[in-house]
C-alpha cells in the first residue's frame, strides 16, 4: 500500500478530527480524496506539522490527527521530546513511513535504512507508541482516538505517489475555515 | 518592579496563555518569572523554528501565542516566518534577546547581531528596538499592535536594556 491508498482508507475516520496535514503531496492527495473544513493543509513548512498539532491539542480539548512522514519528522527530529514531555491526551501523530521523500523524487530517507522513527519516539520518552503495517492503520488511528492517551503510530508502507493537482485554496481561507471548525 | 515582572505582566494583561522559549542568559529572568505564573502555558522547544509551528497551532486553538528567543537562531526561522507565520498571516510576538550589542563579551554574537536587523527589514517584519528600560512602557501597545495585524512583530532587546550580562 501507499501513502494515498492509506488516505483513502482512513479519510472516513479522519472526517469529524482536526487534522494537521504535511507538506506537498500529503496534503494534495487528502485534500483531492477527502476535502474538510477540519483539515489545515501545510503548503510550505517542512518538517512542522506535529509542531503546528501539538500546539493545537495542548490549546484546546477535541482531538488532533497530525498526519506526518518520515522525511518531515527527521527534519524536525526535535518535536519528539517536546511531544513526549508536554502530553496532551488529545494528540495523536500518525506517520506515514514510506522511507522516502515522497514529495521531492521519493529519494530514500534514514528511516527507510538503519533508523526506527518508533525506538526514536520511544526514546524520547513517548509514551505510547505503535508501530504497523499500512493494512492496519485504520483499526490501529480508531483504537488511539478511543484511546483518548497521546499516541505515536509509525506505519510502515511502500514508497508511491498518487497524482493529484496542486491545492489552489489561498492559505488565509485554509486557516479561516479551520480556525471556524476548531471554534464550532 | 524587576523588569522580567513588568515584561510577564504585560503578557499576562495581553492575554498572552501560550508561550514557548529556547533560552537565552539575557532571557532567563523572564522565563523563570513566566513558569511562575498559572495564566500561561510554557512549551520548551529545541528550536526556534519548532516553537513557531507550536505558536501557530497555539493561535489556531484560540490561544493566543509568544516566542521568546535569541537573535542569533533569526536565521533558522526565515522560511517559517515566511510560508508559515507571514503566509497564513498569523499574528507572533517575537521577545528577542538582541546579543551581540554594545557590552557583548562574545566576539561570535557580533556576526549575526550585525545582520539581525537587516534580515528583520527584509522579512517586513515590524521591529521594535529596546535600549533602556523605560523603553519596556511600549510593550502593550506592540502586542496589542500584533494581534490587531495577524503578523509577527520582532521586539529587540540589548544588553544596554537588560542592564548588563
Amino acid at each position: 500500500m501507499i501513502r494515498s491508498e492509506i488516505l483513502k482508507e482512513i479519510a472516513p475516520i479522519l472526517r469529524d478530527e482536526l487534522v494537521v496535514c504535511n507538506i506537498g503531496i500529503p496534503s494534495q492527495e487528502l485534500h483531492a480524496i477527502d476535502d474538510q473544513p477540519t483539515n489545515f493543509y501545510m503548503l510550505g513548512t517542512m518538517g512542522l506539522a506535529s509542531s503546528i498539532g501539538l500546539g493545537l491539542a495542548l490549546a484546546q480539548p477535541k482531538p488532533v490527527v497530525v498526519i506526518d512522514g518520515d522525511g518531515s519528522v527527521l527534519t524536525n527530529l526535535g518535536t519528539l521530546p517536546t511531544i513526549a514531555n508536554n502530553v496532551a491526551d488529545n494528540y495523536i501523530l500518525l506517520i506515514i513511513d514510506n522511507g522516502s521523500y515522497g514529495s521531492t523524487g521519493d529519494q530514500p530517507t534514514y528511516a527507510g535504512r538503519k533508523t526506527s522513527l518508533a525506538k526514536v519516539a520511544e526514546a524520547c520518552g513517548c509514551e505510547r507508541v505503535i508501530e504497523c503495517q499500512a493494512e492496519d492503520t485504520g483499526r490501529v488511528l480508531q483504537e488511539a482516538l478511543d484511546a483518548r492517551k497521546m499516541t505515536v503510530i509509525v506505519c510502515k508502507c511502500e514508497s508511491g505517489n498518487a497524482k493529484m493537482p496542486v491545492i489552489t485554496m489561498d492559505p488565509v481561507v485554509i486557516r479561516d475555515r479551520f480556525m471556524k471548525a476548531v471554534q464550532a | 518592579m524587576s523588569i522580567d515582572t513588568r515584561i510577564t505582566d504585560d503578557l499576562v494583561a495581553s492575554k498572552i496563555e501560550f508561550v514557548t522559549t529556547v533560552p537565552c542568559k539575557q532571557l532567563a529572568g523572564v522565563i523563570d518569572e513566566i513558569d511562575r505564573r498559572p495564566e500561561i502555558a510554557h512549551v520548551p522547544s529545541n528550536k526556534e523554528d519548532e516553537g513557531m509551528g507550536l505558536c501557530a497551532g497555539a493561535w489556531m486553538g484560540g490561544k493566543r501565542p509568544a516566542i521568546i528567543m535569541q537573535n542569533t537562531a533569526l536565521g533558522v526561522t526565515l522560511n517559517t516566518l515566511a510560508t508559515l507565520t507571514q503566509f497564513y498571516r498569523m499574528p507572533l510576538p517575537m521577545l528577542i534577546s538582541y546579543r551581540g550589542e554594545l557590552g557583548e563579551p562574545v566576539a561570535c554574537q557580533v556576526e549575526m547581531a550585525v545582520h539581525t536587523k537587516a534580515l528583520l527589514a527584509q522579512m517586513h517584519i515590524p521591529t521594535y528596538h529596546f535600549h533602556h528600560q523605560a523603553d519596556v512602557a511600549e510593550l502593550p501597545k506592540i502586542l496589542e499592535f500584533t494581534f490587531m495585524c495577524n503578523k509577527p512583530v520582532a521586539i529587540l532587546t540589548d544588553a544596554s536594556f537588560w542592564g548588563g550580562y
